[in-house]
């Protein structure tokens, strides 16, 4: 191990854990709605204090949302990979549920972010 | 090496990468994010790097690209391993030619920048804006980087005798 190399590994590790930071900051918060964004465009909103079940459709691809306990989860879908249904249920501003093949996102945000983005808009 | 030799060397070298590809699939990965892989056929792209040349690992891996794309992932998995691919190959070729890294940076290097040439990609396909995965997408690409430089590296002190 020459000691450029060492350098460079440090420098990417402090990179990871500084954009860890910059990516997680403010996004502690609880959110209160769970969207839905299909193909870049918002389709539904789901109240996250509700629990629901609901089929998303987009062509002839499906994914299950379900919403319980205050969480958004992705329980079941016909995508090759089965990311969405593996990843973790969440309920955290900003966090997301991607079904890539499907080209599905669920987001979660809160009702403040939905007034600030009123006021701008 | 004659060039028939050479032919038969890329062909083995393409075919192990093809088949490595495959292996990798088969392996399920606990960390659920869209772009994180654990780059096995890079193991292959690595060493053709040093015991080949650039040219042609840049023709192993494109060849390996088109023929899983065509026989696994279908166009959109050809898409985005095309991306990461090729953001990882420049990264590494200039790691390795201009800044003299070692074996083991070069593919951490080639590592992260194929997970992040794939958000990019995946970003583009669902129009939304992806980098939230970033930390979590280079610590991968650091710790599978850099198994597959001690791979690669082992590999080639055998096949080099």
């Amino acid at each position: 191990m020459k000691k450029r190399d060492l350098i460079l590994i440090f420098a990417l590790v402090f990179i990871a854990v500084i954009s860890y930071f910059v990516f997680t900051f403010g996004k502690n918060d609880k959110g209160d709605v769970a969207v839905l964004i299909i193909d870049g465009v918002e389709s539904e909103k789901f109240s996250l204090s509700e629990d629901i079940e609901y089929t998303i459709k987009n062509g002839d691809n499906y994914n299950v949302l379900k919403i319980h306990d205050g969480y958004a989860d992705v329980i079941e879908a016909d995508c090759p990979d089965k990311h969405c249904v593996n990843q973790k249920k969440i309920n955290k501003n900003g966090e997301k549920i991607i079904c890539l093949p499907h080209k599905v996102i669920i987001e979660i945000r809160s009702n403040d972010d939905n007034n600030i983005d009123t006021v701008a808009n | 090496m004659k060039s028939s030799e050479k032919t038969a060397y890329y062909g083995i070298f393409a075919g192990l990468a093809i088949i490595m590809g495959w292996v990798e699939m088969m392996i399920p990965i606990p960390i659920p994010v869209p772009g994180v892989k654990l780059g096995l056929a890079n193991v292959i792209v690595v060493m053709a790097m040093y015991y080949f040349g650039n040219k042609t690992a840049l023709g192993i891996s494109i060849i390996r690209i088109i023929i899983s794309g065509l026989l696994f992932s279908g166009f959109s998995g050809f898409l985005y391993s095309m991306a990461g691919a090729i953001l990882s190959f420049t990264v590494m070729v200039i790691a390795k030619n201009i800044f003299k890294f070692n074996i083991y940076s070069v593919s951490i290097l080639g590592g992260i920048c194929h997970n992040i040439g794939q958000i990019v990609v995946a970003s583009l396909v669902v129009k939304t804006n992806l980098s939230i995965y970033m930390p979590i997408l280079i610590i991968s690409g650091i710790i599978t980087g850099a198994l597959i430089g001690i791979i690669a590296k082992n590999c080639l002190n055998h096949i080099k005798r």
